[in-house]
């Protein structure tokens, strides 16, 4: 026996609703491929490209708690500016950020990272120095590659000291299609 | 016994919502099963985060959804008589005393026989529960009462 997609779905509200979960996610279809996109309480902690949603479970349930479920509601706020942002209607996003498990210096790099405007483009180095450490590029590279909430915290917009793209941790291709939607590259 | 991390509970729910349902068609009837459904697994998540480990997570979603059968049956009996014997001398129910009287016993065993003595579930629905066999769940139910008596714990839903 197989319950009906009606009594998932309101099983999958109720507990939104409840107020227990950790973690709700969901599978959102962008432009640039599927992205599972998650939510607690204090707001966006992932968005991950090619999402495998197993192992992306396993992950948030180490991080924030077991309590992980897929509902739609709580990703709702998070997929319209999504949605605006690849329609090329939102410039900025208004959606709280919970990157409570990031260790300090990576906070202050995510936090100067936020700031860099729609499109324009920083690089690795710019943003270890507004960070604090001037020297701490590399470590700011790795940083980008692990972004926990690409696209929100742009790091689409930095690239190399000679304005090469460099890497991304969702592939260049991407890079490349969001630096396009912002009117950076031709 | 190593402690064995319980799934994110997405995992734990896409495992267990159909055999869960289907347990819950048969005692309350499909359409009351859905409400003991969503119960069930509200119940579940709520306690979720307090598992000490992640067996027999099947047993123990199948101990919750006969709660809330039970829950559900007492419900509608309340009106003219309650057609189960479920009043005890101390005022337990049977599930409770069972519950913690079994506390001890490996999970299986003390799944098994809160199932079958306390929530009065079939063979069949235990196999479920256990996902086993009748047999084997007819077995472990059995050596979890031998167990228990062998250690002097005596129950008047035993016998």
């Amino acid at each position: 026996m197989t319950i009906s997609t009606d009594l998932d779905r309101r099983f999958r509200e109720a507990a939104a609703s409840s107020g227990l979960l950790d973690v709700a996610y969901d599978l959102l279809d962008t432009p640039v491929g599927p992205l599972l996109v998650a939510v607690t309480d204090g707001g966006l902690c992932r968005v991950s490209f090619d999402p495998e949603p197993e192992r992306e479970a396993d992950a948030l349930a180490r991080a924030y708690g077991v309590r992980v479920l897929r509902a739609s509601r709580p990703v709702d706020a998070a997929r319209r500016e999504l949605d605006e942002y690849f329609a090329g209607r939102r410039r900025e996003f208004d959606l709280p950020t919970d990157l409570r498990i990031e260790a300090p210096f990576r906070l202050a790099v995510l936090a100067e990272l936020a700031r860099v405007p729609y499109g324009a483009t920083t690089t690795y180095g710019e943003l270890a120095r507004r960070a604090g450490r001037p020297r701490a590029a590399r470590a700011v590279g790795t940083f980008m590659n692990r972004n926990p909430i690409p696209i929100v915290l742009p790091c689409h917009r930095v690239v190399g000291s000679n304005g090469a793209l460099v890497g991304y941790g969702g592939g260049l291709e991407r890079k490349e299609a969001l630096l396009r939607l912002e009117g950076v590259l031709a | 016994m190593d402690a064995v991390a319980a799934p994110p509970f997405e995992r734990f729910y896409l495992e267990h919502r159909d055999v869960v349902f289907a347990f819950l068609a048969r005692r309350l009837g499909r359409q009351a099963a859905e409400d003991a459904f969503q119960e069930t697994f509200l119940r579940a998540l709520r306690a979720y985060p307090r598992l000490r480990h992640a067996r027999e997570l099947r047993a123990w979603v199948f101990t919750i959804a006969a709660r809330v059968a039970t829950d559900e049956h007492r419900r509608r009996a309340r009106a003219p008589e309650p057609s189960r014997p479920e009043a005890v001398e101390d005022g337990r129910p049977a599930y409770a005393e069972l519950d913690d009287l079994a506390r001890h016993l490996p999970p299986t065993e003390r799944a098994a026989v809160v199932l079958r003595y306390g929530y009065d579930l079939d063979y069949a629905d235990i196999a479920a529960a256990l996902d086993s066999t009748e047999a084997a769940a007819r077995q472990a139910a059995s050596s979890g009462v031998r167990r228990l008596r062998r250690k002097g714990i005596a129950n008047d839903y035993l016998d």
